[in-house]
């Protein structure tokens, strides 16, 4: 079947008794797309992808994958999606090469016939082969994990928070292995609170509190940052914050790390102006006008 | 105001082994008072393990630890009466609501009903959250729980505030509020020890430890690591460090 999008969310709701998880979302995947989820914990991503990947039901709405609907359909797309998620849900007691065999054997093919696909993730972790994956570090359960949803080939992958709670170097390591699936030709779905993966995917949803706030390629959605943003540091970082806050033309102040951000009510500045008020306080600062990225993006919509 | 210098924690030649496995092999550094310490590395380096060892929860397989001027061997209710802790997984009971959960942290660690009571208020005020007193914790969305918990955490005036991961996941404006409240702390003299994996929050950090595999890797201000590292950001400093 040859179908435009492979993922097709319309108007999807879920409700857990009181709670009102997913607002009305709509969103569609093309084929090869590698389609990030970006927002933080409690904004419906989990929620969103246990629907698509058939687990839950909506409350309302309609979800379809590889144009079988998630609800009717659901034998249909579980053969051919790969799932990780959140939480690392192999076999503990299994050693890494049982894990492998076993979801292997549960799709009806074997390790070997779809080695080339995993090869370059797995080849990582195969010298720990006999090792029990309970006691492998966090980064290679994240391997394992990838490798058991890759193993029956799947037309589309959805991950789930594959890099929270992971340490930067693993986190980068990881969306370089993504890169290369996609060049595979696989349709990858990954939601992620790191603002900075987002520029990774080929498009994103930034989705808070239940409703996606906007859906465009990462560099859309910074080109449309309403308004001029500039970076500003000195010696303490502390006092700054709070002298920025006391100036009346100053809008809003966002730590950076060593920077910060500052936007102003009329959309201009004064540089000089702004140096001479905060001099005696800070006799060194560093102020520079910058283009905005996926973080401030998203705080501007989450102030909307 | 000018931090106070002396030595918070004291840690020489800290092993903690697990069986044959080596979770802190040797570790040895301070922590200043009124310090923000950033504590970082991959999961598995051997942080929580420290992490627990200083906050009293568990014992050293051998070395000396010394914090907030008591020896965890002997004097652990010590060091536990003037520590404060909250970490992402736990922070406080869901089924109580914010007033309570202030109430029973505030009886744990001895306050006064009259002292729980005008702080209580006083928190509430600084969160702007007078409003929720009566809510139930599970009926707020995270960034508002971690906020009142580092409040909670804080709320007997400890030295030492540990905080294990205490922005994961949380939305980009509460991070920061949530970081200015730390600041904020520090300011006022609480030691501040904790552990991201956000880079861009090691920026924030006084000193930033690296830990791998049990050891420490570099410890050092994020400007001096970032010289001697030769790198842009706290993040580039980590890929060279591991690499």
């Amino acid at each position: 079947m040859d179908i435009e999008n492979i993922v097709e969310v319309k108007d999807l709701k879920k409700s857990y008794e009181k709670v009102e998880a997913v607002k009305g979302v709509n969103f569609s995947v093309s084929k090869g797309e590698l389609f990030g989820l970006i927002g933080p914990d409690g904004a419906g991503k989990t929620s969103i992808f246990r629907i698509l990947t058939t687990l839950l039901f909506p409350t309302s709405g309609k979800a379809s994958v590889l144009g079988f609907d998630v609800v009717n359909g659901y034998k249909n797309i579980r053969n051919n999606l790969g799932y990780m998620p959140q939480r690392f849900s192999l076999y503990q007691d299994l050693s890494v090469i049982e894990n492998l065999e076993f979801f292997a054997r549960v799709f009806g093919t074997t390790v070997q016939e779809n080695y080339v696909l995993i090869k370059d993730i797995y080849s990582q972790i195969e010298p720990f082969k006999n090792r029990l994956a309970g006691q492998l570090s966090g980064g290679m359960k994240q391997k394992l994990a990838l490798s058991c949803a890759l193993i029956h080939s799947p037309d589309v992958l959805i991950l789930d928070e594959p890099t929270t709670g992971v340490d930067a170097v693993s986190r980068k390591e990881f969306w370089e292995m993504l890169i290369r699936l996609k060049e595979k030709g696989i349709t990858i779905l990954v939601s992620t609170p790191y603002m900075d993966e987002a520029n990774l995917c080929d498009r994103v949803a930034l989705i808070q509190d239940g409703r996606i706030m906007r859906i465009d390629k990462p560099k859309n959605i910074t080109n449309d940052f309403g308004r001029k943003l500039w970076e500003i540091k000195s010696e303490n970082i502390y006092r700054l914050i709070s002298d920025l806050r006391q100036i009346q033309f100053i809008d809003t102040v966002y730590p950076f790390g060593e920077f910060l951000h500052i936007t102003t009510k009329s959309g201009n500045l004064d540089s000089e102006q702004l140096m001479l008020v905060l001099k005696p306080n800070h006799p060194s600062i560093v102020l520079n006008q910058i283009d905005a990225n996926i973080e401030d993006c998203f705080m501007e919509l989450m102030n909307k | 105001m000018i931090k106070n210098t002396g030595n918070i924690i004291e840690v020489k030649n800290l092993v903690k082994k697990f069986g044959s496995f080596v979770a802190n092999d040797n570790l040895t550094f301070e922590v200043k008072e009124s310090e923000i310490f950033g504590f970082l590395g991959a999961n598995g380096a051997g942080k929580t393990t420290a992490l627990k060892i200083l906050s009293g929860l568990s014992f050293p397989t051998s070395g000396e630890v010394k914090v907030a001027g008591f020896d965890v061997y002997h004097d652990r209710d010590k060091v536990k009466k003037n520590i404060g802790y909250m970490s992402q997984k736990f922070s406080l009971y869901e089924d109580l609501t914010v007033k309570e959960n202030i109430r029973f942290y505030g009886g744990i660690y001895g306050l006064s009903g009259k002292y729980i009571k005008e702080k209580t208020d006083e928190l509430l005020k600084r969160l702007k959250m007078e409003d929720l007193k009566d809510k139930l914790i599970n009926s707020l969305p995270l960034g508002w729980k971690q906020k009142i918990a580092f409040s909670v955490a804080i709320f007997h005036n400890p030295k030492i505030v540990f905080l294990d991961e205490p922005t994961g996941g949380v939305d980009p404006i509460t991070r920061r509020d949530f970081w200015e409240m730390i600041y904020e702390a520090s300011n006022s003299g609480i030691t501040v020890f904790v552990t991201t994996h956000y880079m861009d929050e090691a920026e924030y950090c006084d000193r930033v430890c690296i830990m791998e595999q049990g050891r420490i890797d570099a410890l050092n201000t994020p400007a001096l690591l970032k010289k001697q590292f030769n790198a842009k950001n706290m993040d580039e400093v980590f890929i060279k460090i591991a690499r």
